[in-house]
């Protein structure tokens, strides 16, 4: 019997007549909760309730999935399409009497990591965690170095988290990666690991990463001239000046997820011929063909603005532009609808979709497509 | 001079040197593990001298900083030459694509795709010119070789190798190992074993190939001619797709396209992809 035509391992459980504790306890000492089996993924939760959810953030499915009590027990369950290699975080909503509680999932262990705290993590069938974002004993590892650039612009002075790639060498010249998020791609996307090992891998060029430490993000990065000028006036300027920089535009690159990406755009739009690629990853690219209903919230005014300028006269901004989206977010609407746009400016676009949500490991795991289509490492160059 | 041409030595089948035979070893393509040559010389039984070219390189780097400066230009140059030329090829290499599946009449569709690879012949040989050309140029504007810097180093390995019967050259990084024979004037002595990128700089036409497309890089030592070397094949090119595997060759003739398996030894040993594709 295949795995797609076999019998759930919950219904299996129901069919078996009454079910007391112990039989409960046995059967989830056997799984590996939520139980994936093939394309469907049966969630659970053990205890006492009047209602228990699943929430998630999956663009196509009810914001909230009840769970049914199984006769006779306090053990809840519902189950879901989840298609191949997909990840989905969620979290368990629980109503006892008027009050409501959200929690992870205590039956899960897997936990993913977001500024905004932590969730619970559920895998489809073939999806692989990226071993170049492990760990690897054989690389050798970068350098990180804190710096402080004054900003006019900004009116505060900036912090700066520079990677130095390993055999960093001064007589050598390097392409710069300018990353907005720093401190949570570093902490939530392991970019410095992620960055040693596809150097040391020949995937990616020797390269210098500067991590930016935003402000308050919600205002620099929706399409500010101050943050678009103090990256391109001040800090290109302070960093090619003390470090061994490749001062041209394809030796630069912005990054940027979320809000970034449209730092990263909004910044080479208004600096035109400065940048020679972007790296967008789930751009907030939040538009409205008509009308001004965009439903982001005041937070988006400025990215609707800019995004429907954009969209309205579009040019090249970079030689090369890599753009990446989950499917299961709803910024793939608009992620979508911004490559043709690119595309059509002449600008060499590539694009990337993932079965996964707006999420920092969403945006780890497309880092290696992303940067060696930037800043290719020598792999064509090397035969061992 | 006899040349042995190796496949790639993730199992070594390199043979120690004859008693009597001195040996050195070229071991810059592995850049900064240059060093670690242990295992190396151990198989080419424990008395090779390893020229060091690479720890040279940077020696002079930091040793002549305008030169060092000259070099990094140079070297952006041709960095964006090959970026460029890429270009032009991946989209030949993509109309080829497209012409090979067309519904058109098979004789318009022969005579497009006829041109295609002309038009691919065509990018392949300007580039080289190029390169040629601005290698040319920054040979005459800063004559390394006269830069005291560089000119020690020659005389360094030349006496090195004046002493020397058999050179060694093994592979990695292939346009490190270009710069560096070259900026050291490496003469080959009487013998030569070379493997993977070793191999390739030793012809008169590097080939660069990966994720099944080729691009020319530059000019070769031309120890070895009329022979394109593809080490790791099976890493690197569809090998199961004929038509592909064809255009290559043809692309590249009246030079052989030979693969070095791992274990071949001996040109006469590699396997010819011939201009239908098939590799016998």
């Amino acid at each position: 019997m295949t795995g797609s035509t076999r019998r759930l391992a919950i219904n299996r459980l129901k069919e078996r007549g009454p079910l007391d504790g112990d039989t409960v306890e046995r059967f989830l000492a056997r799984q590996q909760v939520p139980i994936v089996e093939g394309l469907r993924c049966t969630f659970l939760f053990r205890g006492e309730a009047d209602e228990v959810w699943v929430t998630h953030r999956v663009l196509g499915l009810p914001d909230r999935l009840p769970l049914r009590r199984l006769r006779g027990t306090d053990l809840w369950s519902v189950v879901m399409e989840l298609p191949e290699r997909s990840r989905v975080e969620y979290q368990l909503e629980l109503r006892r009497g008027e009050h409501y509680e959200r929690i992870n999932d205590p039956l899960n262990p897997h936990r993913s990591h977001s500024p905004v705290g932590g969730s619970s993590v559920v895998f489809g069938t073939g999806y692989e965690g990226p071993e170049w974002a492990e760990h690897d004993p054989e690389t050798r590892p970068g350098e990180l170095l804190e710096l402080t650039v004054p900003s006019r612009a900004l009116h505060r002075d900036a912090r700066v988290t520079l990677y130095l790639p390993a055999r960093f060498r001064r007589t050598a010249s390097y392409p710069l990666l300018v990353v907005h998020d720093g401190p949570d791609y570093l902490q939530y996307a392991a970019a410095k690991t992620v960055l040693d090992n596809l150097v040391h891998r020949n995937e990616v060029a020797e390269l210098v990463g500067a991590f930016l430490h935003p402000g308050d993000r919600l205002v620099e990065y929706a399409d500010s001239t101050a943050h678009a000028r103090f990256v391109t006036d001040e800090l290109l300027p302070y960093l090619e000046r003390r470090f061994p920089l490749n001062a041209q535009p394809a030796g630069r690159c912005l990054l940027g997820a979320s809000f970034g990406a449209v730092a990263a755009l909004s910044t080479a739009y208004r600096h035109p011929d400065t940048y020679g690629s972007l790296l967008l990853q789930s751009g907030s690219f939040v538009f409205t063909d008509i009308g001004s209903d965009h439903g982001g919230g005041p937070a988006f005014d400025p990215v609707v603005r800019f995004t429907n300028r954009y969209r309205a006269r579009p040019r090249a901004v970079a030689d090369k532009v890599f753009v990446s989206c989950g499917v299961y977010e709803p910024l793939i609407v608009p992620n979508r609808s911004m490559v043709p746009v690119f595309t059509d400016t002449g600008m060499r676009v590539r694009y990337v979709e993932s079965r996964d949500g707006h999420s920092w490991e969403n945006w780890r795991d497309r880092l290696r497509d992303g940067l060696s289509y930037v800043f290719p490492g020598p792999r064509k160059y090397v035969y061992e | 001079m006899t040349v042995t041409v190796l496949g790639p030595q993730r199992r070594p089948t390199v043979q120690p040197v004859p008693p009597g035979t001195v040996a050195a070893t070229v071991t810059a393509g592995w850049r900064e593990r240059e060093a670690d040559d242990a295992e190396l010389d151990g198989l080419l039984g424990g008395s090779t001298v390893n020229l060091r070219l690479h720890t040279r390189w940077l020696t002079v780097l930091d040793a002549d900083p305008e030169l060092a400066d000259a070099e990094l230009n140079h070297r952006a140059v041709l960095e964006e030459l090959q970026d460029l030329y890429a270009l032009q090829v991946g989209n030949a290499e993509q109309a080829a694509v497209a012409i090979r599946r067309s519904s058109t009449r098979p004789r318009t569709r022969a005579a497009a795709l006829a041109d295609s690879e002309e038009a691919l012949r065509l990018l392949d040989a300007r580039h080289l010119a190029r390169v040629t050309e601005v290698r040319a140029d920054f040979e005459a504007a800063w004559r390394p070789g006269e830069r005291d810097a560089v000119a020690q180093q020659r005389a360094q390995v030349a006496a090195v190798l004046e002493d020397t019967s058999l050179l060694v050259v093994t592979g990695g990084h292939v346009g490190v190992l270009l710069h560096v024979l070259g900026l050291f004037a490496v003469t080959p002595p009487a013998d030569v074993v070379a493997w993977s990128a070793g191999a390739m700089a030793l012809t008169d036409r590097v080939v660069l190939f990966t994720d099944g497309r080729a691009e020319a890089y530059a000019p070769g030592l031309g120890v070895v001619n009329d022979t394109v070397l593809l080490p790791h094949a099976r890493r690197r090119l569809p090998m199961d797709d004929p038509a592909r595997l064809g255009a290559l060759a043809r692309r590249f003739a009246p030079a052989r396209c030979v693969v070095l398996d791992d274990g071949v030894r001996g040109l006469d040993r590699g396997r010819v992809v011939g201009a239908d594709g098939r590799v016998a």
